[in-house]
C-alpha cells in the first residue's frame, strides 16, 4: 500500500488548481473574488501570490461576461478554469454555456472546440437560503456538448480537474458546498488524475442499489450502514459523471440487486433522478423486482432555517426508507 | 388424454400442495390407485385416480402449491397416442377433464359464483389469475426468474402487498426443492372450518329437528354382545348408531346427497362423514363408504383405521369428498344435544349428544333410562322438518332392534 495523506476537499481542489497551473501554462483561473479573497469557498486562497494576477483573475459580478470570456479564451488556445460562485448564479451564464460553449464544435463543423472548465458550488446545507442552495446539475446534464462531473470524494476533487482540462470540450465540475470541509485520504504522491467517464461502486451489496452523486454519496453510505444492521446490504454507486451517464455500471449492479433507489438533491419533477430512473427501466426493466424509487428534494425553494433546510433535502433516514420500500419491507 | 387435476377435497379447499408423486411418468395406473400425496388444510391426502391408463406428463412438482382445478398430470388412456402428440391448444377443446374423485361420486363443488359447467366431466377451465381477469402484480424480475425456474406464476402466492416478487418466487422454489414434512396445520384448518361453516350459515336455509331416543335396548344388546367378544373386537355404540343412521338415511333420500348449482342430487349410496375431532382442535369428517350395507364389525374396523389416520393427517381423497351426509357424535362428553351446521354441499348433518341416564316415562311411570338426543339439521332447499322427523322416527325404531343392524 502506498503512503496516504489526509486533506480536505477544499485543499484537494486547491492542489488540483495548483497542479494544473504548474503543468500547463495555458491554464488560468478566473471568477468572482478568486484572487486575494481566495474565492467564495477559499479554494484558490494563496494562488494569487503563487501565480500572479495574470493567471488568477478577479472578474466583475457578471457571469455571462466572464464565462463568455472563458469561452473565447478557450477557443483562442488557452485552458481557462472559470469559477462560478454558486450554481444559482450560473443561470446568468446559461446562455454562454448552452448556446455557445456546448454548440461551437457542432456549429463550426468541428473546426473549433471549447476546452473550457467551469467549476461551480452547488447544493444546500449551509443555510444560504433559496438563492444560493439549489441543485440544478440536471439542467446542465440535459445539454449535449458539455460534460458534467460531480466529484464526491477527496480523490475525485483532486483528480478530476486535470482530466477535465485535457478534454477538448467544455466540462462543468459541480462541487457541493457542504463537501469543502470534508476530509479524506489520498495518495501521498504520483499522478492523481482520475477518469471522468465511469461511475464508481463505493460499497458492494446484493439487496438494492443506491445510485447517487455528490454530497448525497455520503448520505447514501450512511443509510447503507444503517440498513446493514437490519440485514440489508446495499450497493452504493457514485455516478461521478452525470453526462455522459455511465449506464453500464448502473445496469450491472441492478442485474444483481434487482432494486434501485436514486438519490438526487434536485427537485423530483424533471430531476436528474428521473433520467436515471428512466434509463433503468429502459435498459433493465426485466431485472427489476420493484419500481425504481427516487429520493429527491421537497419541491420548495430551499429554506433558510436549518431544520427546514434539513427537512427539504434527502437525508439518510429517507434513503433507508426508500430502500426498505423497494425491498417491500 | 385426461388431465388429472388438483381435486377439491371439500367446500373449504382452495389450494393444495403436492407433496409426493407415488407414480412416475409412464407407469400403468389402475382405477383406485393412490398416485400422489397432497397436503391440504385437512392434512396430507392420498389422491386416487379414477381411470385406467398410463401416467403422462407431471405438471406440478413436489412442493408446489396449486389451486383446485390446476392440472397435476396427464393420463393417457389406451388408444389416445395420437391425441397425446397434438400440441396442448389443439388438445384442450376436446379433452375431458377429470376432477378426481369428484368425477365419479361427487359433483365438483362450485366456487362463488357457481360455475355453469356440468359437474362430472367438463371442458378445461382456466385457473390462472390472468385468465380469470385479475392481473397479478408480478415484478419483471420475478417473471423472468419464475420462467427460468419453470415455475408457473399462477401457483405462486403473492406477498401481503399482493405482489409476486423475487422473494415469492424464491420461496416457491425453496419449497419445491425441500419438500416439507407433511402434517396438519391446525391454524389453517381452523380457517378452513370457519370458511366452510360461514358459507353454510350464509347459504343454507337450515332447520333443526330433535328427538330423544331411548337407547336402553341398544346398550343392553351391546353389553350382551360384547361379553361374548374378546376385548380387541368389542363394539362401541357408535358402530350400531352409524349403521342405523345409514339405514334411515337410505330411506330418506332428501337428506342424503349434494346440493350443487341450485340442484339437489340425491345419492344412491350412503357415505357417512364421521366428524372427528383432533387433539389440539380441528375437525375432519372423512367418509365411511356405504355404511348402510356394512356389518358392524366392518364399521368398527373402519373407524379404528380412520380415526388414527385423521389424527395423523393422512386421508385419501375419496374420503374427503364422498360423504353424502355427516354424523357428529358428542358421546364422550356430557352434553345433551347439539345443533350442527351442514357441511356443504351436503344437505343434512346428524348430531348426537351423550347417551346418559335420564328420566323417561315408561307405562306412566318415570324411570331412569339411557337416553340419546339426536338432532338433524336439514336444508330447506331440499327438504322440510316433516321428512327429518320421519328420519328420526325411523332411526328410533332401528335402534330398538339393534340385533337386526
Amino acid at each position: 500500500m502506498t503512503d496516504t495523506r489526509r486533506i480536505t476537499y477544499r485543499e484537494a481542489v486547491r492542489e488540483a488548481l495548483r497542479e494544473a497551473m504548474t503543468r500547463d501554462e495555458r491554464v488560468f483561473l478566473m471568477g468572482e473574488d478568486v484572487g486575494a479573497y481566495g474565492g467564495a469557498y477559499a479554494c484558490s486562497l494563496g494562488l494569487l501570490q503563487e501565480f500572479g494576477e495574470e493567471r488568477i483573475r478577479n472578474t466583475p459580478l457578471c457571469e455571462s461576461g466572464f464565462v463568455g470570456a472563458g469561452i473565447g479564451a478557450a477557443m483562442g488556445g488557452m485552458r481557462p478554469i472559470v469559477e462560478i460562485m454558486t450554481i444559482n448564479f450560473a443561470l446568468l451564464a446559461l446562455d454562454q454555456i448552452v448556446n455557445t460553449a456546448a454548440t461551437i464544435r457542432h456549429m463550426s463543423g468541428g473546426q473549433l472546440s471549447v476546452p473550457l472548465v467551469i467549476r461551480m458550488a452547488t447544493g444546500a446545507g449551509r443555510q444560504l437560503a433559496a438563492q444560493h442552495s439549489h441543485s440544478l446539475e440536471g439542467w446542465f446534464a440535459h445539454v449535449p456538448g458539455i460534460r458534467v462531473v460531480a466529484p464526491a470524494t477527496i480523490t475525485d476533487a483532486r483528480g478530476m480537474l486535470w482530466t477535465a482540462l485535457e478534454d477538448p470540450d467544455p466540462v462543468v465540475i459541480m462541487e457541493h458546498a457542504t463537501l469543502y470541509n470534508e476530509e479524506g485520504d489520498i495518495a501521498a504522491e504520483g499522478d492523481l488524475a482520475v477518469d471522468i467517464d465511469r461511475a464508481a461502486v463505493l460499497r458492494s451489496g446484493d439487496d438494492a442499489t443506491i445510485i447517487t452523486y455528490s454530497a448525497n454519496v455520503k448520505k447514501a453510505l450512511a443509510a447503507a450502514d444503517q440498513l446493514s444492521g437490519e440485514g440489508i446490504e446495499c450497493e452504493v454507486i457514485d455516478l461521478r459523471t452525470l453526462r455522459p451517464l455511465d449506464d453500464a455500471t448502473i445496469m450491472t449492479s441492478i442485474t444483481r440487486t434487482h432494486r434501485a433507489v436514486v438519490v438526487d438533491e434536485g427537485w423530483r419533477t424533471g430531476s436528474f433522478a428521473a433520467e436515471v430512473s428512466s434509463c433503468i427501466q429502459e435498459q433493465a426493466f426485466f431485472e427489476l423486482d420493484a419500481p425504481v424509487e427516487r429520493v429527491c428534494s421537497v419541491e420548495v425553494p430551499i429554506p433558510y432555517a436549518r431544520h427546514l433546510e434539513e427537512a427539504a433535502i434527502p437525508q439518510p433516514a429517507g434513503i433507508a426508507a426508500a430502500v426498505r420500500k423497494v425491498l417491500r419491507r | 388424454m385426461i388431465e388429472f387435476q388438483m381435486p377439491s377435497l371439500g367446500a373449504d379447499m382452495d389450494t393444495g400442495t403436492l407433496v409426493e408423486w407415488y407414480k412416475k411418468p409412464g407407469d400403468l395406473l389402475k382405477r383406485g390407485d393412490v398416485i400422489a400425496l397432497v397436503e391440504t388444510q385437512k392434512g396430507a391426502i392420498e389422491i386416487e385416480v379414477f381411470n385406467d391408463g398410463r401416467l403422462g406428463d407431471i405438471m406440478v412438482n413436489p412442493g408446489q402449491k396449486v389451486p383446485v382445478g390446476a392440472v397435476l398430470a396427464t393420463i393417457t388412456e389406451p388408444g389416445d397416442a395420437r391425441a397425446a402428440a397434438l400440441p396442448p391448444e389443439q388438445r384442450a377443446p376436446s379433452s375431458l377433464v377429470e376432477t378426481p374423485p369428484a368425477s365419479v361420486a361427487v359433483p365438483r363443488i362450485p366456487r362463488e359464483p357457481p360455475l355453469p359447467s356440468p359437474p362430472s366431466t367438463q371442458l378445461l377451465e382456466p385457473t390462472s389469475p390472468s385468465a380469470s381477469g385479475v392481473r397479478a402484480k408480478v415484478t419483471p424480475a420475478a417473471r423472468v426468474r419464475a420462467d427460468a425456474a419453470g415455475l408457473d406464476l399462477a401457483v405462486i402466492s403473492p406477498g401481503p402487498d399482493g405482489v409476486i416478487g423475487l422473494r415469492e418466487v424464491e420461496g416457491a422454489r425453496t419449497v419445491r426443492s425441500t419438500p416439507r414434512k407433511s402434517g396438519l396445520d391446525l391454524g389453517e384448518m381452523r380457517k378452513a372450518i370457519a370458511a366452510a361453516m360461514a358459507r353454510s350459515h350464509r347459504e343454507i336455509p337450515h332447520y333443526w329437528v330433535s328427538q330423544t331416543i331411548d337407547t336402553t335396548a341398544l346398550f343392553d344388546w351391546l353389553e350382551a354382545a360384547n361379553s361374548k367378544r374378546p376385548v380387541a373386537s368389542r363394539l362401541l355404540y357408535a358402530a350400531p348408531l352409524i349403521k342405523a343412521v345409514g339405514l334411515a338415511l337410505k330411506e330418506t333420500p332428501e337428506l342424503n346427497g349434494h346440493y350443487v348449482d341450485d340442484v339437489f342430487k340425491p345419492s344412491n349410496s350412503v357415505h357417512l362423514g364421521i366428524a372427528t375431532a383432533l387433539r389440539g382442535g380441528g375437525l375432519v369428517a372423512p367418509a365411511l363408504h356405504d355404511v348402510d350395507v356394512l356389518d358392524l364389525d366392518v364399521i368398527m374396523a373402519a373407524l379404528a383405521d380412520l380415526i388414527p389416520r385423521v389424527r395423523a393427517g393422512r386421508l385419501r381423497s375419496s374420503e374427503l369428498t364422498d360423504a353424502t351426509a355427516t354424523f357428529s357424535n358428542l358421546g364422550e362428553g356430557t352434553s345433551e344435544s347439539l345443533m350442527p351446521l351442514i357441511y356443504p354441499p351436503q344437505v343434512a348433518i346428524i348430531g348426537c349428544g351423550a347417551a346418559a341416564l335420564r328420566p323417561w316415562v315408561v307405562d306412566g311411570a318415570i324411570v331412569a333410562h339411557r337416553l340419546l338426543t339426536v338432532t338433524i339439521a336439514g336444508d330447506h332447499r331440499v327438504s322440510d322438518a316433516r321428512r327429518a322427523s320421519q328420519f328420526l322416527s325411523r332411526l328410533d325404531r332401528l335402534l330398538q332392534t339393534p340385533e337386526a343392524l
